[in-house]
Formats: C-alpha cells, sequence, structure tokens
C-alpha cells in the first residue's frame, strides 16, 4: 500500500519543484544558506574545514566562508566545545560538529554542567544560541566508541534541544532551525543516512521545520510504531513487509525531534491503534523509549488495547564484526518480530 | 630561588619584577573603598553562613582583593570576564551592585540571577561578567570563547579568565592554553595562585615549582607578579590587555596572593598553621595599600571615612538582602530555554 505522509509543516514549494537529494548535501546546504544570511553563524570542530569533514558534510565551506567562519580545531573537544559557549554567550551563532557523538562523553561537563545549565543558573542572563551536530549510531563496524547513540543522555537534561532527523528534507529544515534558535540545540545525524536521497527544496528555497514536531511517515490502523533517525528507514521496511506477508498494517510516527517530545501526535495515532512500540537505537534502558512507555501508561493508558513497549540496542557494547553488530542492532528483523509478537502473530 | 608553590613564599617575592608608575592618589583612595567594600561584604556572607542564613557552598576571597580590583581598573567597561566559584571579589570590583549580590547568596527574588545561581554562579552582563563557575577551570574556554567573538567581529574587546592555583591541572585549560596560542585570541590568563588548591597545599600537587612556566610550553608570554598589591596587578594586566589589543595574543598572570579565610565557609583549615597565616597576613592587599597611601600623603581620618562609609553601604545591602521576598515559585519553571 502507498504510504501516505501526514503533512502538518506547509510544504515550502510546489511538489513538482522539488528535486532529489542526499543527507549530507541538505545538511551542507543548510550550513551554507545559514552562513549566507547569518554572519554570526560560524563552524568549529576537527578537520571541517581544509578536509571538508570526516564525512565530507562541511565540504567547500571553506572556500566561501575562509577560515574566520569554519575552523579547524585541535583534538580539544572541552575546550572547543566551552568556546562556543562563549561565542554565544557573546551573540554569534557557533555551530560546533563532534565527529563521532560518542566523543559527547569527552566534553560531557562543557554540555551537560555549562551548556545546558547556562541560561537557568544566570537567571536568563545569558542565553546560548548553538548547534551541536555529528553523526552517530551503528552499522558501519566502527566498534564500541563510534557507535553509539547519544540522544536519551542529552534528553535527560533540561535545557538543550535535541533534533534526530531522518530524511534530507528533515534535517535540512530543522538544522536551519536549530542554527535560529536561541537555545542550544543537539542535532544528531546518523552515520548510515549520511548518502540517503530523498526529495527537498531547491538550495536557497529558504524553508525551517518547527523544532518539536513529529510526523507520520506511514498510515496503519493496526500498530504505532515511534521511531527516529535512521530507524525510521528500518521500521518503513519492516513495515512495507509486514503489510505484505502478514497484512498488519503499521502507522510509523518519526519522532524528528526528542526534547521537546511531541506525545501529542503520538496518542493521536495510539488512540486509532491502541497499540505502541518505541524503537531506537540507543538503548533501552532509562532511553526515549522508556520514556514513551512510561508517559503513555501515565497520561493515555485508556488508549492501550495491549501492553507498551520498547526496543533498542542489546544493552553490551556495540561489536565490529559484521554479525555480531547486526545482532544487537535493533534492526528490520528485530522490528519485525516485535510487532509480530504484539499483535500475536507466532 | 623562592617557588611559588611555597605556602610560605610572600607575594612581594614574584619573580617578575615591572616597571610599575605610581597611580594617581584619588584612584588609588577609590581603589581602596572598592577592596575595603568586597573584604565587608565577604565577612558579613562569613557572618551570615555562620548563622545559618546562607545554604550550600560560599567561597570567599578575602585576602585576595587586590587582584580583583587592580585587574579591574585595567579593563575597559566592553571587556569580558570570567571566574571561578570564589568570584564575589570579582563581580564587585567590575560594579555589580552589593545587595544585589547578597541577596542572591541568600537565595532572594533581588538576586541578580532570582536566586538561582547563588554564590558559585556570579554573573552580571552590564558589566562584563560572563559568569563564574562551579566546576574549576569550566570558565576558560568560555573566555576564549568570547575573545574569539571579539576578534572574528574585529572588536578591540579582551577577555580576562580569572582562576586558581588548583586549575592548571584540569585538561581543558592545557585545550584552552593550546588554542589561545595558537589564535592569538585577545585573552589574559590570571591565576590567583593562594597557594591551596582548595585543602590541599598545590605543592603537594604540582610537579612544577614555579606555576608560571607550565604556558611558556604553549609560546604563551608569562609573568609572575605580587597579586597583592593594586599597583602591580593593575600594571600587569594593563601590559597584557594591550598587548591582547595589539593582536599578539593571550598572556599568562601567575598573582602571588593568599587566601586568609578557610576555602570555604565552615572550613575547618586543618592544613595550614596560624603562624604562616600570621605571616602572609602582614602583606594582605588592604594593608598594603594602606600603606601606600598614607606613604604618599592620603590622612588617616580620609581613609577612616571611607570605611565608615563603606561599612554603612554594607549594612544597606545586608538589610537590603535579608528583607528582599523569597523568589515566586514561578521562577523554578523559568529560564530552563528562551522563550
Amino acid at each position: 500500500m502507498a504510504a501516505a505522509v501526514k503533512t502538518t509543516e506547509k510544504a515550502p514549494v510546489a511538489a513538482e519543484a522539488m528535486r532529489r537529494t542526499t543527507y549530507i548535501q541538505a545538511i551542507n546546504e543548510a550550513l551554507r544558506e545559514e552562513m549566507r544570511r547569518d554572519p554570526n553563524v560560524f563552524l568549529l570542530g576537527e578537520d571541517i574545514a581544509h578536509y571538508g569533514g570526516l564525512f565530507r558534510v562541511t565540504r567547500n565551506l571553506l572556500d566561501e566562508f575562509g577560515p574566520k567562519r569554519v575552523i579547524d580545531t585541535p583534538i580539544s573537544e572541552q575546550g572547543f566545545v566551552g568556546m562556543a559557549l562563549g561565542a554565544a554567550a557573546a551573540g554569534m551563532r557557533p555551530v560546533v560538529e563532534l565527529m563521532y557523538m560518542d566523543f559527547t562523553l569527552v566534553t560531557a561537563d562543557q554540555i551537560f554542567n555549562q551548556i545546558a545549565k547556562y541560561h537557568y543558573m544566570t537567571g536568563g542572563q545569558i542565553h546560548l544560541p548553538l548547534v551541536i551536530r555529528g553523526q552517530q549510531g551503528g552499522g558501519k563496524r566502527y566498534g564500541a566508541q563510534h557507535s553509539q547513540s547519544v540522544e536519551a543522555l542529552y534528553a535527560h537534561f533540561p535545557g538543550i534541544r535535541v533534533v534526530v532527523p531522518a530524511t534530507p528534507y528533515d534535517a535540512k529544515g530543522l538544522l536551519k532551525a536549530a542554527i535560529r534558535d536561541d537555545n542550544p540545540v543537539v542535532f544528531l545525524e546518523h552515520k548510515m543516512l549520511y548518502f540517503t536521497s530523498g526529495q527537498a527544496p531547491p538550495p536557497d528555497v529558504d524553508y525551517t521545520l518547527p523544532i518539536g514536531l513529529a510526523q507520520v511517515k506511514r498510515t496503519g490502523q493496526d500498530l504505532t510504531l515511534v521511531t527516529y533517525s535512521y530507524c525510521l528507514h528500518q521500521a518503513l521496511e519492516a513495515a512495507e513487509e509486514l503489510a505484505e506477508r502478514f497484512g498488519i498494517q503499521v502507522e510509523v510516527v518519526d519522532l524528528r525531534t526528542v526534547n521537546p517530545l511531541d506525545t501529542d501526535t503520538i496518542w493521536e495515532s495510539v488512540a486509532k491503534t491502541g497499540r505502541l512500540l518505541v524503537v531506537h537505537e540507543s538503548y533501552a534502558m532509562c532511553g526515549v523509549g522508556a520514556e514513551i512507555v512510561a508517559r503513555a501508561y501515565e497520561e493515555a493508558p485508556h488508549l492501550l488495547r495491549a501492553p507498551a513497549r520498547r526496543l533498542g540496542t542489546a544493552p553490551v557494547s556495540i561489536p565490529v564484526s559484521r554479525p555480531l553488530e547486526e545482532e544487537v542492532l535493533p534492526w528490520k528483523r528485530d522490528i519485525m518480530a516485535a510487532v509480530l509478537e504484539m499483535m500475536g502473530v507466532r | 630561588m623562592p617557588v611559588s608553590i611555597a605556602p610560605d613564599v610572600l607575594p612581594t617575592e614574584a619573580a617578575t619584577k615591572l616597571d610599575v608608575q605610581p597611580l594617581p592618589v584619588e584612584q588609588l583612595k577609590e581603589m581602596y573603598r572598592i577592596m575595603f567594600l568586597i573584604r565587608r561584604v565577604e565577612e558579613s556572607l562569613l557572618e551570615a553562613a555562620e548563622a545559618g542564613k546562607i545554604g550550600g557552598a560560599m567561597h570567599t576571597a578575602i585576602g585576595m582583593e587586590a587582584n580583583a580590583v587592580g585587574a579591574s581598573s585595567a579593563l575597559r567597561p566592553e571587556d569580558y570576564v570570567t571566574c571561578t566559584y570564589r568570584g564575589h571579589h570579582h563581580a564587585l570590583a567590575r560594579g555589580m551592585d552589593p545587595g544585589q549580590a547578597i541577596a542572591e547568596v541568600m537565595g532572594r527574588a533581588t538576586g541578580f540571577a532570582k536566586g538561582k545561581g547563588g554564590s558559585m554562579h556570579f554573573v552580571d552582563v552590564a558589566h562584563g561578567l560572563m559568569g563564574a563557575n562551579g566546576i574549576v577551570a569550566a570558565q576558560t574556554p568560555h573566555a576564549a570563547g568570547l575573545a574569539l567573538a571579539a576578534q572574528l567581529r574585529g572588536e578591540e574587546r579582551v577577555a580576562v579568565t580569572f582562576f586558581g592555583d588548583g586549575a592548571l591541572f584540569q585538561g581543558v585549560m592545557h585545550e584552552v592554553f593550546n588554542m589561545a596560542a595558537l589564535w592569538k585570541l585577545p585573552l589574559i590568563f590570571y591565576m590567583e595562585n593562594n597557594r591551596y588548591s582548595e585543602m590541599t597545599p598545590i605543592w603537594r600537587t604540582s610537579s612544577v615549582e614555579d606555576l608560571y612556566l607550565f604556558p611558556r610550553a604553549y609560546g604563551i608570554e608569562s609573568m609572575q607578579i605580587d597579586g597583592n598589591d593594586v599597583e602591580v596587578v593593575h600594571t600587569a594586566v594593563t601590559l597584557a590587555a594591550e598587548r591582547a589589543r595589539a593582536g599578539e595574543g593571550p598572556t599568562f598572570i601567575e598573582a602571588l596572593t593568599y587566601r586568609l579565610a578557610g576555602h570555604m565557609a565552615g572550613d575547618l583549615e586543618t592544613y595550614r598553621t596560624e603562624e604562616e597565616k600570621e605571616r602572609q597576613r602582614q602583606h594582605e592587599p588592604l594593608a598594603v595599600l594602606q600603606a601606600k597611601l598614607l606613604e604618599r600623603g592620603a590622612l588617616q581620618e580620609e581613609l577612616a571615612a571611607i570605611r565608615e562609609e563603606v561599612e554603612a553601604q554594607v549594612q544597606e545591602a545586608v538589610a537590603f538582602a535579608e528583607g528582599s521576598p523569597w523568589p515566586d515559585i514561578a521562577q523554578a519553571y523559568t529560564d530552563v530555554f528562551r522563550l
């Protein structure tokens, strides 16, 4: 069946004016357009200027904006993330790249003790319009310290918005919104998404998407599957196969933002399906799925016809070996198994 | 050769001898007034803490006032400052209202951060104080970022980051040394070496005997000065600020000073002797400045009048703070995000 999309945003251009682009290209364009629009926007990170970023996300930006606005830093994550705080306090809009979002843990003090708290503990005297962006996730055999998903860590602390886009269209619109936001935003890309493509408006069509709005990416009446980032694509594939082989229609809700969490869209879907499954690549323990399932029982228990569930990466460090990594990541096979179990299909 | 990690080395024994031009007596009197104000505000805070009127951890800079006042007088109003949780003196030297300061420490609605920041998180954007920090050395990259912003915008502003001797051994400090030197940031590293890294003498934890030598490995100009002599501090920061504004990059100042009160209110101070404190007290900044003023023709009565005026001001500030309401409960939920 054709996957219908509930569009809550006004499309910036007519469908026929859209063109195909990659996730990387969308992010690169968002950075370029925002840097052209606002001289306060500048980039800091490792290998981002001359090399163009490990994943080439910032390629060619040095040529256009020069070394004052596209800055190669030493490998000093605490130092340059802390500098982004200072620059933002002065009214600049720094966009910091962490080469792997796992390095959040290296600079945790600056992010969670400093950036997240600054507006509050200064009684509102200082606000921090900054973005921390970079890729996370498994699937490329980078192993335990370069494959983690850290959105739940960020969502745990008040004061940081957490964006997890899954498509080029969403990535571009949300990154532009993140850069214009007056608050710290962490923008989590996924290494498996970088070379995926999708429809997006042509360059220089200015559009932003609201941070904090989920979107139904596939409609269905049997079960609500809430997910985001790369898992969205695994979920959509699983949903197609479940429909074909078992006649199960899964409604797939793409969160797009983890904080703020758009529970309205989730409950609206669960009201229809009565079943809730949350799937993400971070661990299930104390994760986003745990949060959503807990809220479902607190705020909307009457909507549930069956126990709500969550699915995350198995509680082990992520291994390098291909079959081992595939085993622990919560992808299509695990998603299908979870849905079938919830639907009582053996 | 004295070494700066020794607790009994006097500030006057600092290695770098600067050409200190005497400041006008009227300016010195104003510095005396602010230093005495800082001293009395902090003593009042300690009394209030003793009386159970202040919760949490509160760290005073009693005996270190010249560092703040000498540095602040060498800066422009638009220059940026970040500092540690021992930061009351920097805020007051920059011009924070003492009533707002005390009210904040007491958690009152009239505090500069509505009672949400407290003693460890002094901030006063109008006076360029961009934040005191509860995490040792965490404020140093913030100053580097403020300096970077000034540099990117082509402004003549400089940033000063104040920190203690203990901060030298945080990794982020060295990350900032490197980037500040690499990019020639208009940044001043000002280390108040009060000889104690919280409750442990710095000689127990430092592999290097003279701390100002550390940043030289990064190519940063550094000096070791008497941090209890307000004229010396003023001269050092003036030189460093001139270098920064001329695009010559960061300067590191190690200021020898001495913390006369405990690390925090309630500190048992089992780690030092009365003799050591007494020896250092002979060189405490208010005494040094008072002697200087009298030598240059100021009258005892003039200084007494300044003290009396400050005394009244502090009493009024304490009364203001104690008479201020608690914050509205709704304030607990504001300022998480800027809306």
